[in-house]
């Protein structure tokens, strides 16, 4: 125990000298989150929008009026049929499209209650939602003001359906992307890269020569690390609440939990890449393409899994980070609690472990 | 095994390493006394390296008996360990570390309580002249110091035998002499002394040497009787003739 409390001091050494180290660690997530959370996901401004009125009535020309005296919108020329939506969202002309059904104002007199469709073009995302949000605004600013004048409530609710990606997958729930990004970056990258330099430098046959296990090796390795990716997950978190006003709806204590878990696992990626590469170059190059890309790329946090070809999307099935961004999205964002991730969170402790034995069988090897 | 084995720092017995049709350690028997100065001589490739990897327990042999500090290399690798001190051929100490804090890794790692640590450490540093060095990073010292140092945290844990890869290599002939007091202290301490080296004039230093060829060991006597066995007065003819004989590269 004394032993491996010596060697943990060291890594921590390590660690604190070595400013690259110290700027990947703690740069990076500040970095990224500022980054992910002004740069791109700024106002959006002019969408072009189209309204076919079937009432051209008092509440639907005052809808219109409304949507045009915004700064969001372009209202282009009205259309007269479904199928000219269609071809005008092909040409990209329009982004968005606004449907009334006739006679709006007699059902929300009568009723009380009436339906507008919203139509956006959800091929990009980020701006569909955006827009939604924006004509739901002011429907429902609208819509107050009638209840301030109306002895009964009106209610005008916006049917939205999202084509392309009905899902709605890849809106701006970026945070829980950038969380494993990071840990991917900072535990894979970061361990691996730790223990390759000491076969570099040869202090690793040092270790080995000693009567310290190897077992102990990896364990002191990792433990830094864990520590660290965790005061990066308090960093990140506070960021994300202070900064970018982003609310954490569930645990907080499953959100550690599962963090923890995701961390192991990717340690024990690292320490995989480690067994499999005697230079520092190599594993960083692993780490960075072998594991950040698909990251990026395939859990679905940049772009929707749902449109990628079937093969990507099998593909995906293998990344860690894949899971750990479902269970963050779900802890974080939504406010679900263990019952809803028991299957991410096991499939996710299921690679942990199997991960973690490779790498320890593979560490004996080098030995024999 | 019998008893005299006990006496002896380090036995080995038809000792074997084969990699598939290769026979990288090649049936070596040969035993090395207690506070001895052994030198450990072969050309690059001659199989120096697989065997002190064996004795060190970093590798299993394929076949025949080794002891090292009187325990089995096959099952007690684990006390083996405990028991040697290793110093490569590569610099082995932490050059973002300061001297100090490496001497306390290293002790840390063989199990010694800070009181000792402290202890061994101030007496070390003051021998090697080092003492106002302590806080300095090992990046910053001039190499020669560097191996003084690296050689001094192999022996700090008082291990019975200690085994140096090539240790001065790269370092000069000032240096070097001073390199080898220090190995001559620690053998008049007890700790018997492993050592390997290319340098013929370290070879004369030692008490005995074997060179190795081609996996076997085809001389093992002191330097003075190789000389007169192979009709030479230098240790470079020594080694010549032999590696003359090596039928692979």
């Amino acid at each position: 125990m004394k032993q491996l409390l010596a060697f943990i001091r060291k890594e921590f050494y390590h660690v604190f000298r070595d400013k690259r180290t110290l700027l990947i660690l703690f740069g990076l997530p500040v970095v990224q989150i500022l980054l992910f959370g002004f740069a791109l996901s700024s106002e959006v401004k002019n969408i072009g929008i189209a309204v076919l009125d079937n009432s051209h009535d008092v509440t639907s020309e005052e809808i219109v009026r409304r949507i045009k005296t915004s700064s969001y919108f372009l209202v282009k020329d009205p259309v007269l049929n479904y199928a000219e939506i269609e071809n005008r969202f092909k040409t990209g002309e329009i982004k968005c499209a606004l449907l009334f059904p006739s006679h709006l104002a007699e059902d929300l007199g009568r009723s009380g209650k009436a339906q507008v469709q919203v139509i956006t073009d959800a091929s990009d995302p980020n701006n569909a939602t955006i827009a939604v949000s924006y004509i739901t605004a002011i429907l429902a600013n609208y819509q107050q003001q009638l209840n301030h004048t109306a002895s009964i409530p009106y209610q005008i609710i916006p049917q939205v359906r999202q084509l392309y990606n009905e899902e709605q997958n890849g809106s701006l729930n970026f945070i829980p992307g950038v969380i494993a990004l990071i840990f991917m970056i900072v535990c894979t990258a970061l361990t691996s890269v730790s223990v390759v330099r000491e076969k570099e430098l040869g202090t690793m046959e040092i270790l080995l020569v000693s009567p310290f296990k190897p077992l102990m090796v990896l364990v002191a390795k990792a433990v830094p690390y864990l520590a660290l990716s965790i005061v990066n997950f308090i960093i990140i978190l506070v960021l994300s609440v202070f900064l970018l006003k982003v609310e954490i709806r569930g645990s907080l204590l499953l959100l550690f939990a599962e963090s923890i878990l995701f961390i192991i696992t990717c340690l024990s990626l690292g320490l995989v890449i480690s067994n499999q590469t005697n230079s520092q170059k190599t594993a960083m190059l692993i780490s960075m393409m072998g594991m950040m890309l698909p990251t990026m790329l395939l859990t679905g946090f940049m772009f929707p899994l749902e449109n990628m070809p079937w093969i990507f999307q099998a593909l995906s099935h293998v990344i860690p980070s894949r899971y750990y961004y479902i269970i963050i999205k779900a802890v974080m964002l939504k406010g679900l609690g263990f019952s809803y991730v028991w299957k991410e969170t096991l499939i996710l402790a299921g690679m942990a472990v199997f991960l973690l034995i490779v790498s320890l069988k593979r560490f004996k090897v080098t030995l024999a | 095994m019998d008893n005299t084995f006990k006496d002896k720092a380090i036995v080995c017995k038809s000792l074997t390493k084969q990699f598939g049709d290769f026979k990288a350690v090649d049936q070596i028997t040969f035993d090395v006394e207690q506070g001895e100065i052994f030198g450990f001589l072969g050309a690059n490739g001659a199989g120096k390296t697989t065997a002190m990897r064996i004795l060190c327990g970093l590798s299993h042999p394929t076949s025949g008996e080794a002891t090292v500090a009187g325990y089995n290399v096959y099952k007690e690798a684990e006390k083996i360990k405990a028991n040697i001190g290793y110093m490569s051929q590569k610099f082995s100490l932490y050059e973002n570390l300061t001297v100090y804090e490496n001497i306390e890794f290293y002790g840390g790692v063989y199990g010694l309580s800070r009181p000792e640590i402290k202890q061994r450490s101030e007496a070390m540093l003051n021998r090697l002249g080092l003492a106002a060095e302590a806080k300095k990073m090992v990046g910053e010292l001039p190499l020669g110091w560097k191996q003084k140092l690296a050689f001094s945290v192999a022996v700090l844990h008082r291990p019975k035998i200690v085994f140096l890869d090539e240790p001065t290599g790269g370092v000069d002939p000032i240096t070097r002499r001073q390199f080898w007091d220090l190995i001559y202290e620690a053998a008049a301490d007890g700790i018997t002394v492993f050592v390997t080296t290319h340098y013929m004039d370290e070879a004369e230093y030692c008490k005995r040497i074997s060179v190795m060829v081609d996996g076997r060991v085809e001389a093992l006597d002191s330097p003075g009787n190789l000389k007169k066995q192979f009709n030479t007065d230098s240790m470079d003819e020594v080694f010549l003739q032999l590696a003359r004989r090596a039928k692979r590269s």
